[in-house]
């Protein structure tokens, strides 16, 4: 097992190299791109197009290019955005990260749960409850978010905001959890809600579809020829093999998320998180912001991905042991 | 034994059902009926499709639920298809234990294979989770795993066959059952370990004093454990008795098709084998009357009438075929369909 981690961190490493190799050529190696003047955004001075110009030795070869970058991106973490006047990227990127995080985090922990449970509910077999909880789940992944959040926000914000269901809920915006835990609970709560519903739907359903098939399987029927309880065969034997269908996407939908998929909610919602932060950037084309956040949302995407592989093989032995000689 | 205790299991008149597409009833199994004494072994052979797996299935309730199981099946006087689900659980393993044929898809993937013994221990002797850990260690001893104290701790997939179906069948005995089923237990295996196995399952079923309901295509397999014979044929049972008087005089021409598809080690140069021609009708497409007799070299006008299980020959030995016994032999030697007869 320590030695399929160690593996899978050093092949992590060079993806993420290969990233900012990417990314570097995309920005500054694309034909009939000046970076200059993309990196100085909007109007920018001629003077500030020179500054840029020696800053990333836009003049020189293209592997000192990419060295100078890296250097300003990871060893003097300077670079600069220089379409609102001089202010540095990666303390923006440190300062919206936390809320990303806050914001992701809690709709995960709602839509698993949420998901896990009428997954299993829809496959126990009811026979109205099935169609109408899957109903309800294709409805769900079909609202587009921004509607959604939206709506809620024309609910709980206005309309029925002097119900005393949605009294309690603030105005827009963000609160660290260290300054407030319960400004942080309950301005999160309708962006919560808002982002897992979707996810709710689709991990219901592929957890339904999954335990519809695990419960056919051989093994199964031995469980149940063992005289074990519903429940137990539930837990230790249909379920655990069929989560591991849910490890595999949730690590992808996670790591979207987290790396700027939850800018619809963001901005609908005030919350000044990565996802908000590359949306600003793009409407100002700011390119070094955008290419920051770029970077940091491919490497999370490799790390989480790392982090379901290893948690996968915990999950399943059989794909742990590839390589192992089965004794007999 | 008193002579009104009633037999340990009594399956009379055994009929499964499935909904055709149109919605008409077909009958998987048709009017199975036999009787196993404690310690006794019952084979029960067919080819596959001839609605083995699924008597057995019907005798733990297992089918699913949209099969039809009509008849009776009394273990110890008891009615298990009047049973509640809840009362079904605590015979299922406890009294009545099963080992399936594909040892790799039958155990779970993602479990250790200790837990997969230990797990049943826990559900019907209430142990808690070291004492059932512990116990789980000695079964798997005693079904002949090396260092079974690690590797209890295995994966399946770890495992060869044969030592997956040593996990099957210790799981299966854990409780000391009164009853093991066993559906084509060796058949997943390599030929050398099917011995190994079946001397395996001999010996404990003899020191439990378990009785055996194994089913297997193979006759080879069942005669070396079984004390009764009944021989299946697309959902009927055409012939069955004490397996000496069905290998010594067999009465169906099925049963003469089996028996002469099993390759004889005596002798050079070798026989040639027999196969029955033509292949088994599916449930839909069984034709009216005897089932077998589109490929039996011995039908007549009487077989488009559907034979009744009669002891033909003596009482306890019954087959569902219209022949004249005093025929059987001139018609078994003129249609060679075995390995004895062509010599």
């Amino acid at each position: 097992m320590t030695r399929f981690i160690v593996g899978r961190l050093a092949w992590t490493l060079a993806v993420v190299v290969a990233i900012t190799i990417l990314t570097f050529l995309i920005f500054f190696a694309a034909p009939g791109v000046d970076p200059a003047h993309q990196l100085a955004g909007r109007g920018a001075t001629p003077a500030a197009v020179a500054t840029i110009k020696h800053d990333f030795g836009l003049d020189r070869s293209l592997p000192v290019r990419y060295a100078l970058m890296m250097k300003h991106l990871v060893i003097d973490r300077d670079l600069t955005s220089y379409s609102q006047g001089r202010v540095k990227v990666l303390p923006q990127l440190v300062d919206a990260a936390p809320v990303t995080f806050s914001l992701v985090l809690g709709a995960t922990l709602l839509w698993l749960v949420a998901g896990v449970l009428i997954g299993v509910l829809a496959a126990s077999g009811r026979r109205l409850l099935d169609p109408l909880l899957m109903g309800a789940g294709l409805i769900a992944i079909s609202i587009p978010t921004f509607l959604l959040g939206d709506l809620l926000n024309l609910i709980t914000q206005d309309r029925l905001h002097g119900f005393f269901l949605f009294s309690w809920i603030p105005p827009l915006g963000y609160v660290p959890f260290a300054q407030s835990p319960w400004g942080w609970f309950s301005h999160l709560v309708v962006p919560w809600i808002t982002l897992s519903v979707a996810y709710v739907g689709i991990y219901s359903r592929v957890l339904r579809s999954k335990l519809q098939e695990v419960s056919e399987a051989d093994f199964v029927r031995t469980a149940r020829a063992k005289g074990l309880s519903p429940r137990r065969i539930l837990v230790a034997h249909t379920l655990r093999n069929s989560l591991l269908t849910l490890v595999s996407i949730f690590g992808l939908d996670f790591a979207g998320l987290v790396a700027g998929g939850a800018l619809v909610t963001e901005v609908v919602f005030g919350l000044p998180g990565i996802g908000a932060l590359t949306f600003h950037a793009f409407q100002d084309l700011d390119l070094p912001v955008i290419m920051a956040t770029v970077i940091y949302g491919a490497i999370f995407v490799v790390l989480a991905n790392t982090a379901v592989d290893i948690l996968y093989a915990w999950l399943d032995p059989r794909t742990r042991s590839s390589g192992f000689d089965p004794a007999t | 034994m008193s002579a009104t205790a009633p037999p340990l299991l009594e399956v009379e008149d055994l009929t499964i059902e499935v909904r055709g597409a149109d919605g008409t009833a077909l009958p998987i199994v048709r009017g199975v009926s036999f009787t196993v004494a404690d310690g006794e072994v019952l084979g029960i052979v067919g080819e596959s499709g001839s609605g083995k797996t699924m008597t057995l299935l019907a005798l733990l309730g297992l089918l699913p639920p949209r099969v039809r199981v009509r008849g009776a099946v009394r273990f110890r006087g008891r009615d298990l298809l009047t049973l509640s689900e809840p009362e079904l659980r605590k015979l299922r393993g406890a009294e009545i234990a099963v080992v399936f044929q594909d040892p790799m898809s039958s155990l779970n993937p993602v479990q250790r294979v200790g837990d997969q013994v230990a797990e049943q221990l826990r559900a019907h002797r209430g142990l808690d989770r070291g004492a059932a850990a512990t116990r789980a260690v000695e079964l798997l001893e005693r079904v002949g795993i090396p260092n079974a104290a690690s590797r209890a701790r295995s994966y399946p997939h770890e495992l060869s066959g044969g030592m997956r179906q040593r996990v099957m069948i210790a799981a299966a005995l854990s409780c000391e059952p009164a009853l093991l089923l066993a559906d084509e237990p060796t058949t997943a295996l390599d030929v050398t370990i099917q011995a190994e196995i079946l001397a395996l399952l001999r010996e404990l079923a003899d020191q439990l004093g378990a009785a055996v309901v194994l089913i297997s295509h193979d006759l080879g397999v069942i005669s070396e454990m079984a004390s009764q014979i009944a021989v299946m044929y697309a959902g009927d049972v055409v012939e069955q008795g004490a397996s000496a008087a069905v290998f010594a005089n067999p009465q169906h021409p099925y049963t003469w098709g089996l028996l002469g598809s099993i390759p004889l080690l005596e002798g050079w140069p070798p026989k040639p084998l027999h196969a029955i021609p033509g292949q088994p009708p599916t449930v839909a497409a069984r034709p009216s009357g005897c089932p077998f007799r589109i490929r039996c070299a011995h039908a007549f006008e009487a077989c488009t009438e559907r034979p009744e299980l009669l002891g033909r020959v003596a009482a306890d030995h019954r087959d569902r075929c219209h022949l004249e016994p005093a025929a059987k032999a001139a018609a078994r030697q003129a249609a060679p369909l075995d390995a004895g007869a062509a010599s």
